[in-house]
């Protein structure tokens, strides 16, 4: 299965299990779950990621729905398929989620994060930062003579992207949101 | 119903409303206003413990006994934390407990005030779900909620944390039926395809095996029964984990006795040679699989267990059922009934011919003496001498632990009282004591090292004030005898700190807490002696004093498959390598 090279497990709109539920390969998912919005739910949930050994790539939790006290936490984590089914299997079962959902698995689904950029220089410098900028669809949300602030969305790997051409260009700091997503579709 | 009470009332009428009998507790300030109602009611008995770890295995004992979830009580800070173990243990073996801890008053919290500790935060890891309640019009509901989730689905400890000034408020109570639809409710149903999937392997079995767990017990009695009925109708032969045993009768003609690490080798070389292991209610534990990559390397395995996350965690399965052990045992039934199921017969004689002569090499054989009491005769006559009783056991943890599993039968479920996943040393007397309560005229005995049950000896205090006559049953061999066995085995024979030196004089120990003591070291005096402590009415602190270097066996060292089994000391040498070592 890894010579296939199949990272995204779009198995299950598949006619065939192309992912070998004993592999090795690691795997990127995003897992969205819907939890009661009270006190040490998130402390619960992040328990469960470092009690038993997963990784946290990003997370994100706000609340989404405030009549029924509910929140979303977005998850990006990185295992085997086993250990992913094992994460979301776990996270089922605890009593504060309502649902959990595998994106990266259950098929097409929109990921977008938010990030700021600190740049500062002078000259030319300052000028190809502003043009990338434009290039990238990034907002300036604050200016000094020597400084912007550029505000960007988009996927992980564009915010990824866009901090490797701003890092020669005097980038001194970022902040992002991590991941929040949702599947295509109704 | 709806009332206006103080919060401290709402907890006693909550819980008279769940039908709790019983609590067993200790006080302080952070949940006098609780113990000042408790003094003003009849209907709920309070049993004060000597330290809040025993009260909190006195609820396991009494919910692993009774088939009801247990209740404890507590102050906050220290007598929040000492209950931290009990709800570890809980957690780790599914045994539905309802733990209530005080705290400071809310606007203390987080000002590091006296005996305040983080109580939520603390436990967040070792209870199923656990809550802080800051405003007394959602205590009640809390409440209700809590037994809710502690019973329904895997079950588990819960914990409600509650700050002295929510006890005093007054607000509104809600009955029971205020959480007539709470969110959490898990699948109980199995899937009928996957049922149905799992009667035909079943039918095309040759070598099948069930491999039975504590999930049974905690399903119910019904569970119990529908499983004798399963294996009645299949005649396939049926073994159990530690946590299971008596759902499957000793003395039923299918037992191939307990399963792992300690277990039959019967029961270990079926699990192993099998081509269809079904799994009730286990969860493949590592002191059952050993080496994971040799467990069972021929079989299909199938999988019924109420929490999915049990299912393809460890071992991955051909069969995955989610659902309740009895719902699921009752529809498997009814499939197989229903499409007039037979199994390959031939194939399963020839299947029992092979378990007959693993049988027939009777692996719990030791040697006997005339000299010292081995701790196997001790068992065994224990064993013999209480046939017929009303009998209920509990135990510590170590080699004791073991051989009581291997050497006492089991007819029911909810007999067998043992800290199987946690291995809690101290254990088996503060539950021995929540059985007893539970069961005020049966014959409830701990069968105990010495060494574990020093932990908690306090509780004899408990015992006598409120008349429980558990029986201590003592296999004193003043060593921490699993640690001496691994010692032995693994670490060249250098005995680091597994000695119990300075040990007290049992029978003076038995007479200061006013019960009774006996010592005996001589395999002639063990049939009188048994008889003299199941005569007296009243606790008794029974030191048998055995054989000091005696091994369990059979043994399956760590990192080892199931068929590179240790039936005797003169197959230990070297086999260990340093892989092993690292296990546990």
């Amino acid at each position: 299965m890894s010579a296939l090279n199949i990272k995204k497990g779009s198995s299950s709109h598949s006619a065939y299990e192309l992912r070998d539920p004993n592999g090795d390969l690691i795997e990127s998912h995003t897992l969205t779950a819907v939890v009661a919005n009270e006190s040490g739910v998130l402390a619960r949930v992040i328990g469960l990621f470092s009690g038993r050994g997963y990784n946290i790539e990003s997370l994100t939790v706000a609340e989404t729905d405030h009549a029924s006290h509910l929140s979303r936490i977005t998850v990006v984590t990185r295992g085997t398929p086993a250990v992913i089914a094992q994460i979301r299997a776990q996270l089922e079962r605890m009593v504060v989620v309502y649902e959990v959902h595998d994106l990266t698995a259950e098929g097409p689904a929109v990921q977008r994060e938010l990030a700021l950029f600190k740049v500062a220089g002078k000259g030319d410098v300052r000028i190809e930062a502003l043009r990338l900028a434009e290039i990238f669809r990034a907002n300036v949300v604050d200016s000094t003579l020597e400084s912007f602030v550029f505000e960007m969305t988009g996927t992980p790997e564009k915010i990824d992207a866009f901090a490797d051409l701003m890092r020669p260009l005097g980038l001194r700091e970022i902040a992002r949101t991590g991941v929040a997503a949702l599947s295509r579709g109704a | 119903m709806k009332t206006q009470m103080t919060g401290a009332r709402m907890v006693v009428q909550a819980l008279k409303d769940q039908g709790v009998e019983v609590v067993f507790g200790y006080p302080g300030g952070a949940v006098l206003p609780i113990y000042d109602e408790i003094f003003q009611q009849n209907d709920i008995r309070h049993i004060l413990v000597r330290h809040e770890q025993g009260a909190v295995h006195m609820a396991e004992g009494y919910a692993r006994s009774t088939g009801k979830p247990g209740v404890a009580l507590v102050t906050s800070g220290p007598g929040a934390t000492n209950a931290v173990t009990g709800l570890t243990d809980a957690l780790m073996d599914s045994i539905p407990i309802i733990v209530l801890t005080g705290q400071v008053p809310t606007f203390m919290i987080g000002t590091d005030g006296f005996q305040e500790a983080d109580t939520v935060g603390i436990t967040r890891p070792c209870t199923k779900m656990n809550w802080l309640v800051k405003d007394t019009a959602k205590l009640s509901e809390t409440i209700h909620l809590a037994f809710h989730v502690a019973t329904h689905g895997r079950p588990g400890p819960v914990l409600i944390d509650i700050p002295k000034d929510v006890q005093f408020a007054e607000s509104t109570y809600v009955g029971p039926d205020a959480i007539k639809t709470p969110h959490y409710q898990p699948r109980t149903k199995g899937d009928p395809a996957q049922i149905l999937r799992l009667v035909e392997m079943m039918e095309a079995a040759e070598r099948p095996v069930f491999y039975t767990g504590g999930g049974v017990i905690n399903a119910g009695v019904t569970a119990s029964t529908l499983l004798r009925d399963l294996v009645a109708a299949t005649d396939f032969p049926i073994t159990s984990t530690l946590m299971g045993l008596g759902c499957y009768p000793a003395s039923g003609k299918n037992w191939l006795g307990m399963l792992g690490m300690h277990g039959l080798y019967e029961a270990n070389l079926a699990m192993h040679g099998c081509d269809l292991m079904i799994n009730i209610g286990a969860r493949f534990d590592d002191r059952i699989t050993g080496r994971i990559k040799d467990f069972s390397p021929h079989s299909r395995k199938a999988h019924i267990d109420i929490d999915p996350s049990s299912i393809n965690k460890v071992i991955h399965v051909d069969v995955g059922i989610v659902g309740d052990v009895a719902e699921v045992l009752a529809d498997v039934l009814a499939v197989w009934k229903q499409r007039g199921s037979k199994t390959n017969k031939p194939a399963v004689a020839k299947w029992w011919s092979q378990i007959q002569q693993w049988q027939a090499v009777k692996c719990l054989t030791y040697k006997n003496s005339t000299k010292v009491i081995k701790p196997q005769h001790a068992l065994e006559r224990l064993e013999a001498l209480t046939k017929g009783y009303d009998r209920y056991i509990t135990t510590e943890v170590g080699q004791h632990q073991m051989w009581a599993a291997q050497f006492l039968g089991f007819e029911g479920p909810n007999r067998w009282m043992t800290s199987g996943g946690l291995g809690t040393m101290g254990y088996g007397l503060p539950a021995s004591i929540g059985v007893q309560i539970a069961h005020p005229d049966a014959l409830v005995i701990n069968v105990a090292g010495e060494a574990s049950w020093l932990m908690n000896m306090q509780e004899m205090g408990t015992a006598m004030q409120f008349r429980t006559p558990v029986k201590q049953f003592i296999l004193n061999n003043e060593r921490l005898g699993m640690v001496r066995q691994w010692q032995e085995l693994l670490h060249g024979e250098r005995y680091s700190s597994s000695w119990s030196e300075s040990l007290p004089d049992f029978v003076k120990l038995a007479d200061a807490f006013g019960c009774k003591g006996i010592r005996i070291d001589d395999p002639a005096d063990l049939d009188e002696a048994i008889k003299e402590m199941l005569a007296y009415n009243g606790p008794v602190i029974f030191d048998c004093r055995v054989e000091k270097h005696e091994n369990c066996f059979p043994m399956i060292p760590s990192g080892k498959p199931h068929n590179e089994m240790l039936l005797g000391d003169a197959d230990t040498q070297g086999v260990i390598g340093a892989k092993g070592a690292v296990l546990v």
